[in-house]
């Protein structure tokens, strides 16, 4: 059933992207396990700390998988948050599932929480790594309002497998730090086009940071995951990958670094007609693409 | 951040024996909890509200949907963002519907 | 102790000299440090950066080289990470480039040195903001610190921006809340940091060289130490199904 990814809350994407019945919670909201800090600042909890983790099946395959919610607290990462996320990735390992998926959507660590949400985003980034090291792959799927930022936006590309969606951003830095620091002439966070261009799902499939691009589609994500985890392979890091993919961001900077506009870096990588990239739907964006685009290994 | 608790004696609707969560704690929204709970008939209500001063609009929503469900052994439990009242009463029913529904 | 040559700034050749009195080959181009150093009769890689210094692709990549020459070239080799910096750097440049990418992959070169059975280790010598270490002393086997050393989030007017906390509230809570407060000691308590060092620092880096260890225990002592009370209670429960009150 079709539904918009971007404006769906966090438990119904997760509902719509793995297989239908197949999901069960852990430390479901009825246990209460709230954010210990954010009353010292006067602010809501929320009963499941805003991440919704749990076992379901994906593709008939067992699975972990998590998604965070954007609206609480920008889906920002706190203790609790990311004590879920941790203990997530740690079961995977115990129950040996086939993957675990990561629907991610957040500003990265919870500033309210500071020093214990800069620790868990720390600890996240570890966990992923020795999942993997596990031999389990980590797929992250990237789509809705608030992007994934900061340390968060690390951990992604930690993972397997980047999905994206054209609305979907991915980045460290927010437009707004970046023009706060240094100036709207640096970046101007309200060039909407602009923030997209050079943080967007399309952006980032054609540099090499995203492996899939699809519509702002639940049934889109969910194909594209049932894809990315029939596709897995090796999930182990590698010598030999991380030297591709050092000289893959070498040879970026060598031939990017001078750009001043990504859709200088589009029409570098051969894209015929650049301004039209935001105009095009997710498929066609994707066979047009297919000729140009760098090819990451992830 | 503002506590207040409602408790409605004499219910008459059980719901199923699970619990259910709707809504997201963001600006303008509330989640509600809401589960059964032995409560002699009861219908107990909790609401952290991040809107102070509101007591009596809470009081008024809070009768209406006792008027509407009159739960029994139901415990709600709510964190609220600054919902407007009409917000506040769409998602007690939603998590009412939840609760009654057989098959999704 | 450590000399500083700009008030607010420690020197880093004070310091290698001081953490590796057998000897050094440390040699620092714009604020990155990278070279060799003698510890115990043994070599190890040291990489890092100086002056405060904001970390952009171009550090991170350099980073991640010197980790991944000493995978492929000295198997065994320690690799110690010498941190000082502002955090990631804030340019549009650096985002267009996807710097994400290139702090996960020093992460990853980070993680593979551990896996291939190297010890990596992390001083906050200075200061440490939050993108700039992420995927350096954060992600090394454990992480230590100076007792002057700053280690924080982010500033606090920016916090104040994007929290909507008033930054009155939030220097309050950052002279003594833990959660907020920049200094070592909290970071230590919540298991962030392993241990700060002070007195006999060369004596130190040889302890946490030999020392073993490459899970991340960091939410258990966080538990021990009582700095955070729910990470490591969190995870056993979502983990292995353990009662939360346990």
């Amino acid at each position: 059933m079709s539904a918009s990814y971007l404006e769906a809350t966090a438990r119904e994407r997760l509902l719509a992207v793995l297989d239908a019945d197949s999901f069960s919670e852990l430390l479901p909201p009825a246990q209460r396990v709230v954010s210990p800090h954010l009353g010292q600042l006067d602010a809501p909890v929320s009963f499941d700390d805003g991440v919704i983790v749990g076992e379901g099946k994906l593709g008939g395959r067992a699975v972990m998988a998590a998604a965070q919610e954007g609206g609480f607290m920008g889906g920002a990462v706190g203790e609790v948050h990311g004590a879920k996320l941790v203990g997530l990735l740690r079961r995977a390992v115990v129950k040996q599932a086939a993957g675990v998926i990561l629907l991610l959507e957040t500003g990265g660590v919870r500033l309210h929480e500071a020093n214990a949400g800069l620790i868990a985003v720390s600890e996240v980034m570890r966990a992923v790594l020795e999942t993997r090291a596990a031999g389990i792959p980590v797929i992250v799927l990237v789509g809705g309002a608030n992007g994934c930022f900061g340390g968060m936006g690390i951990v992604a590309r930690c993972a397997n497998t980047v999905i994206m969606s054209e609305e979907g951003r991915l980045a460290m830095s927010g437009p707004e730090v970046i023009e706060t620091a240094n100036g709207v002439e640096e970046f101007d966070s309200r060039d909407r086009a602009l923030v997209w261009r050079t943080t967007g799902g399309k952006h980032r499939y054609l540099t090499g940071d995203c492996q899939q691009l699809v519509s702002d589609d639940t049934e889109a994500f969910r194909a594209a995951a049932i894809a990315a985890l029939d596709q897995a392979g090796d999930a182990q890091l590698t010598l030999a990958a991380l030297e591709a993919e050092q000289e893959m961001l070498r040879r970026r900077i060598a031939t990017f670094g001078h750009a001043d506009d990504p859709m200088d870096i589009w029409a570098e990588l051969g894209v015929a007609r650049p301004e039209t990239v935001p105009m095009l739907e997710a498929e066609a964006f994707t066979t047009m693409a297919q000729a140009h685009r760098i090819v990451s290994p992830a | 951040m503002e506590t207040l608790t409602f408790r409605f004696e004499h219910g008459q609707r059980r719901l199923k024996a699970t619990s259910e969560l709707v809504g997201v704690v963001s600006s303008g929204n509330l989640e509600v909890l809401i589960e059964n709970a032995v409560l002699n008939g009861a219908c107990a209500i909790e609401v952290k509200t991040a809107a102070r001063g509101f007591g009596a609009i809470w009081e008024a929503v809070m009768q209406d949907f006792q008027q509407r469900w009159q739960l029994a052994d139901t415990r709600i439990s709510i964190n609220d963002m600054g919902a407007t009242p009409a917000v506040v009463s769409l998602r007690l029913d939603q998590a009412v519907e939840a609760m009654v529904e057989e098959d999704r | 102790m450590t000399a500083t040559t700009t008030p607010g700034q420690v020197d880093w050749r004070t310091l290698a000299q001081t953490l590796f009195p057998q000897g050094h080959q440390i040699s620092e181009q714009e604020h990155f440090l990278s070279g060799t150093a003698q510890v115990d009769g043994h070599t190890v890689t040291v990489v890092g950066t100086t002056g405060h210094t904001p970390i952009g692709i171009e550090i991170a990549l350099a980073q991640a080289t010197a980790i991944l020459d000493t995978v492929r070239n000295h198997p065994g080799r320690a690799i110690v990470i010498l941190v000082d910096t502002q955090g990631q750097r804030l340019r549009h440049r650096d985002e267009m480039l996807g710097i994400n990418s290139y702090m996960a992959h020093l992460g990853k070169c980070v993680e593979l040195a551990r896996r291939e059975g190297h010890r990596v280790i992390g001083l906050v010598y200075d200061q440490a903001l939050s993108g700039g270490f992420i995927t350096s002393g954060l992600i090394a086997d454990a992480c230590y610190a100076l007792p002057d050393a700053t280690i924080r989030v982010m500033g606090l007017p920016a916090m104040a921006r994007i929290t909507k906390v008033p930054e009155e509230r939030l220097t309050e809570l950052a002279k003594s809340n833990p959660v907020f407060a920049p200094g070592p000691e909290n970071y230590l308590r919540m298991g962030g940091v392993a241990e700060i060092w002070s007195g006999d620092l060369a004596q130190a880096m040889r302890q946490a060289l030999a020392a073993g260890g490459n899970t991340d225990v960091r939410a258990a002592l966080g538990r021990e130490r009582g700095g955070r009370q729910w990470a490591q209670r969190v995870i056993d429960a979502v983990a292995h199904d353990a009662p939360l009150n346990g």
